[in-house]
């Protein structure tokens, strides 16, 4: 209960920001922190939850964003054999919700190739399925502009009560829809989580074998698990095309998933606050670094960083701070008399 | 047909260092069970540190292939004894993410040092092909196949026929068991680790003059290692050898006949392939990994 | 550790451990081989379980009982043969689709979700027994709330029976070793078995933690849920079981009552004598 009220606390606090700090430049920081922090959500539903270490996870944020960047301007691909198909423009939450599907689709389609085994067999296809893609972004020319991008994608463009249907022009407009869709998929993943999926995948991730012998199918909860993670991170995807407005090949960089991993795993993999604690630190540390220092040498702090805390605190920021909590307040009920002390069960 | 030659040769002698940057990572992978990512970057690291010794030092071309693959054995022990023996997680996700921020240190200091313009290192050898009837080959790639070969056959000894690769066999099989007999375990882990970089390094120096040395060149090699271990099977070192000159001659092959641009791309094709049909590799009994 | 008074039945409908409709629930396995590269890990093995009773199946180290255990539950399939349950070839089958079926089996070793707490592994095990779904979950429909709750109200009735009252919070992987035993053994009543499938219960275990299993294991029987064990503990073999089956060498060397396995010859021949029929008590 005590947690509830915190989340919507920080949840005001962050809805309230534009309005005591109408920094741009501050907002704009925010908002791509987001976009990750909401991938790192989802990376934490397959990573954290059920297990499963995925390396090729920014291939769904990448289908989720290149899906909703073609819709949305419209396009021509010539398909061979004399046809062309083309697709004139489509409204924005049209190709958002598309892209939403394409990528749960991908993830339905990897989950089924890639769960056949386990693994560092398994990592090393995700990685490779992403890499794939890549290669594809790049070189199929004729539908995705190749290295030269898509650009002049439409903005958001949604009805609100009372303002009808607006284009989200200003920061702050985006940064409310990047908020509001970072809250859902935060309580999203915490349904499932405390429910009896995510009990089965948890079942998983601890131990497979038993799962198994009390009825949870392996292979349906695994996929399952992709393709929600998968569909999240296309939504992230889909709001970075409306709000950067260009995409190229590099949304499949690896980078992107070495950081969105990092961001899970530091702020602690299978806690619920720990993409968020991680989404920020390394969503606004590059920014911070970038006035004292050279791109390269900002890379070799974070690699530097991540072993640093895998090093000393190996489950991560947020339970390394449930620990200090439990600490404090153990100390602390000496000092209440015996009748209000907390009781363990 | 001629072609076909052509390609055959290149092929073999790509084959032969990749078999030796497949060779190191399947023993790591193999018996720390580690996913290395830092593989790749060992790669680049032997490559740097020849270039570094031939054209800034001046040292001559085959002393600083030797000293570079020196340098590419003692980093990796030291990667080693001082992180990766002191990491309290033995967690395969932890472990990985160590070896991805060790990666992300390398690869950028490297390029910090030397920028990102691709570097040339200049060989003594002549730069005239000599030529074989339809097949022409420059003098140094005979020395780099004939290096490479000579490497193989050095370390297939020392993996059968000493106590060393006696110790580190036995590692592989059963670490417990191994500790029981006596092995220390704690200097195989680090003589593996430094072994595996080393034959990275040496693959990076040996094939560095013939290709082009950038910052990002690791990636590439590191999942080539990865194909390769894939289709060998984890820990088969013969397998290894044999998934290497099979990556490097699909890759000519593909190249040369299907399409030069996705080059790379096929060592993923390869991957996904064996993953999809054989798992556990073409050469191993053992069971997949986890 | 404390057991519950009340038996089984005195609980609510939705019991803890009575299977959903008395069957004939009865196991058949038939001339199960296994061959695994050249070597003959069982051959012609067959055994039956009569519903409602406690069988057990012995033999030496190495005589292939975990191997046919993982026959059954699907975890291995085999090279030949055939294992019926209620008239059902299982052999196809997955591990989870056994489980479906009402077979559970426990393990012998790491029996427990460790990062989970002992409410949550009892709840995870229950997972047969709801049917949320993502969506219901993902919204919280009223049926899947009413759902948890009636789950989590059966959670501690698991756990009394088995001893474990009042360790719902704490982190499985903290319990004590014979703690986590019976945890396993909690974990599937919890899945709702007909036939039980009990691997090596009461290895590691003291004397008087190997008597409370015993007591466990024969009030499970008395709730109707059909037993097959595995099982060094002679002891505990013999004064609890109804048929006994000895395995060596992957085949099947005797079967019968208790008493009369006991003095088989080649059963004796087969443990090398070592008193068997001296150290057995009912």
């Amino acid at each position: 209960m005590i947690q509830k009220i915190f989340g919507a606390l920080v949840v005001l606090g962050f809805a309230t920001l534009p309005f005591w700090m109408n920094d741009p430049y501050i907002l704009g920081l925010l908002i791509l922190a987001g976009i990750f922090i909401i991938a790192a959500i989802s990376l934490n539903l397959l990573l954290g939850y059920t297990g499963q270490l995925s390396l090729g996870h920014v291939a769904f944020f990448g289908i989720g964003a290149y899906t909703s960047a073609l819709l949305s301007s419209g396009f021509d691909v010539d398909l061979g054999f004399g046809t062309t198909l083309v697709v004139a423009p489509k409204p924005v939450w049209l190709s958002f919700l598309a892209g939403i599907v394409m990528a749960a689709l991908f993830g339905w389609l990897v989950g089924r190739l890639a769960f056949r085994v386990r693994g560092a067999y398994f990592v090393i296809l995700t990685v490779s399925f992403a890499q794939v893609m890549r290669l594809i972004a790049l070189n199929w020319v004729d539908l995705t502009e190749g290295p030269m991008a898509i650009n002049n994608i439409p903005a958001f463009t949604l009805w609100l009560p009372g303002l009808g249907v607006t284009t989200l022009t200003s920061k702050a407009q985006n940064y409310w829809l990047i908020l509001a869709v970072a809250v859902i998929s935060f309580v999203l993943v915490a349904h499932i989580v405390h429910s009896r999926v995510g009990r089965a995948l948890i079942a998983l991730r601890e131990n497979e074998g038993l799962a198994r012998s009390v009825g949870i199918p392996v292979t349906h909860y695994l996929v399952l698990s992709t393709i929600v993670a998968a569909a999240i991170a296309g939504a992230s995807g889909g709001l970075y095309t409306h709000y950067v407005r260009i995409v190229d090949p590099d949304v499949f960089m690896f980078i992107y998933t070495v950081t969105m991993i990092i961001m899970v795993v530091t702020g602690g993999k299978g806690t619920l606050s720990g993409p968020v604690i991680g989404g920020l630190i390394f969503g606004l540390m590059p920014e911070v670094l970038r006035d004292y220092a050279r791109p390269e040498v900002q890379w070799i702090i974070y690699g530097v960083a991540i072993v640093l805390i895998i090093m000393f605190v190996p489950n991560g920021i947020v339970p390394a701070l449930e620990k200090i909590w439990l600490r404090i307040s153990a100390f602390g009920a000496r000092f209440l008399p015996e009748r209000l002390r907390p009781r363990l069960s | 047909m001629d072609q076909f030659l052509q390609h055959l040769v290149n092929g073999v002698m790509l084959g032969s260092t990749y078999a030796l940057l497949g060779i190191g990572l399947t023993l790591i992978f193999g018996i720390m069970r580690i996913v290395n990512f830092t593989h790749g970057e060992f790669y680049a690291l032997g490559a740097y540190m020849t270039y570094m010794m031939v054209s800034l030092l001046g040292l001559n071309f085959f002393a600083a292939i030797l000293l570079a693959t020196v340098i590419g054995i003692l980093i990796g022990a030291l990667f080693e004894f001082v992180i990766l023996r002191r990491l309290k997680t033995t967690d395969i996700d932890s472990v990985m993410i160590v070896m991805i921020g060790l990666w992300i240190a390398m690869q950028n200091t490297e390029q910090l040092i030397w920028g990102g313009v691709a570097k040339l290192i200049p060989s003594p050898f002549s730069q005239q092909p000599m030529v074989f009837g339809p097949v022409s080959i420059s003098p140094l790639k005979i020395f780099v196949l004939a290096a490479a070969v000579l490497l193989l056959i050095v370390f297939h000894v020392l993996i059968n026929h000493t106590r060393l690769g006696l110790a580190m066999r036995s590692t592989f099989q059963d670490r417990d068991v191994a500790a029981l007999m006596g092995v220390n375990v704690g200097t195989i882990y680090t003589a593996t680790f430094a072994l595996g970089s080393g034959l990275a390094a040496v693959a990076g120096a040996l094939l560095g003059p013939v290709f082009l040395v950038s910052p990002t060149m690791g990636d590439l090699a590191s999942l080539k290692a990865f194909a390769i271990v894939i289709l060998g099977g984890l820990g088969s070192t013969v397998g290894a050898t044999i998934g290497g000159f099979a990556i490097a001659l699909v890759e000519e092959f593909g190249a040369g006949y299907i399409s030069a641009d996705y080059r790379d791309a096929f060592s993923f094709l390869v991957i996904v392939a064996v993953l999809i049909l054989k798992p556990q590799g073409l050469f191993t009994m053992k069971e997949r990994v986890g | 550790m404390t057991f519950a008074d009340n038996t089984i039945a005195d609980m609510t409908p939705d019991s803890v451990i009575a299977p959903a409709a008395p069957i004939h629930a009865s196991l058949e396995i038939k001339d199960i081989a296994v061959h695994i590269g050249g070597l003959v890990i069982l051959e012609r093995m067959s055994l039956s379980v009569p519903k409602g009773q406690i069988v057990s199946l012995i033999g030496p180290n190495g005589a292939g009982k975990t191997t046919a255990f993982n026959i059954i539950t699907g975890y291995m399939k085999p090279t030949k043969g055939q294992v019926l349950f209620e008239g059902q070839d299982l052999i196809a089958m997955s591990p989870d689709e056994v489980a479906a079926l009402g077979l559970v089996r426990t393990f012998q070793r790491t029996s427990i979700f460790a990062g989970c707490s002992v409410a949550e592994n009892i709840l995870t095990a229950m997972h047969l027994r709801g049917n949320a779904s993502l969506w219901g979950s993902i919204f919280r429909l009223p049926s899947v709330a009413r759902e948890e709750a009636r789950l989590r109200a059966e959670v501690d009735n698991i756990l009394a029976f088995v001893g474990l009252q009042g360790r719902a919070k704490e982190m499985a992987g903290s319990l004590a070793y014979g703690e986590q035993r019976l945890l396993g053994l909690a974990i599937a009543l919890a899945a709702r078995p007909k036939l039980l499938l009990l691997d090596e219960p009461a290895a590691g275990l003291n004397p008087s933690e190997t008597g409370r299993f015993k007591e466990l294991v024969r009030r499970i029987r008395d709730d109707g849920v059909t037993i097959l064990l595995v099982e060094h503990d002679m002891h505990m073999v013999m004064s609890i079981s109804d048929t006994v089956f000895v395995l060596n060498q992957g085949r099947i060397i005797a079967s019968g009552p208790p008493a009369m396995v006991q003095n088989d010859p080649e059963v004796i021949k087969a443990y090398l004598g070592t008193g068997l029929k001296k150290r057995a008590q009912a």
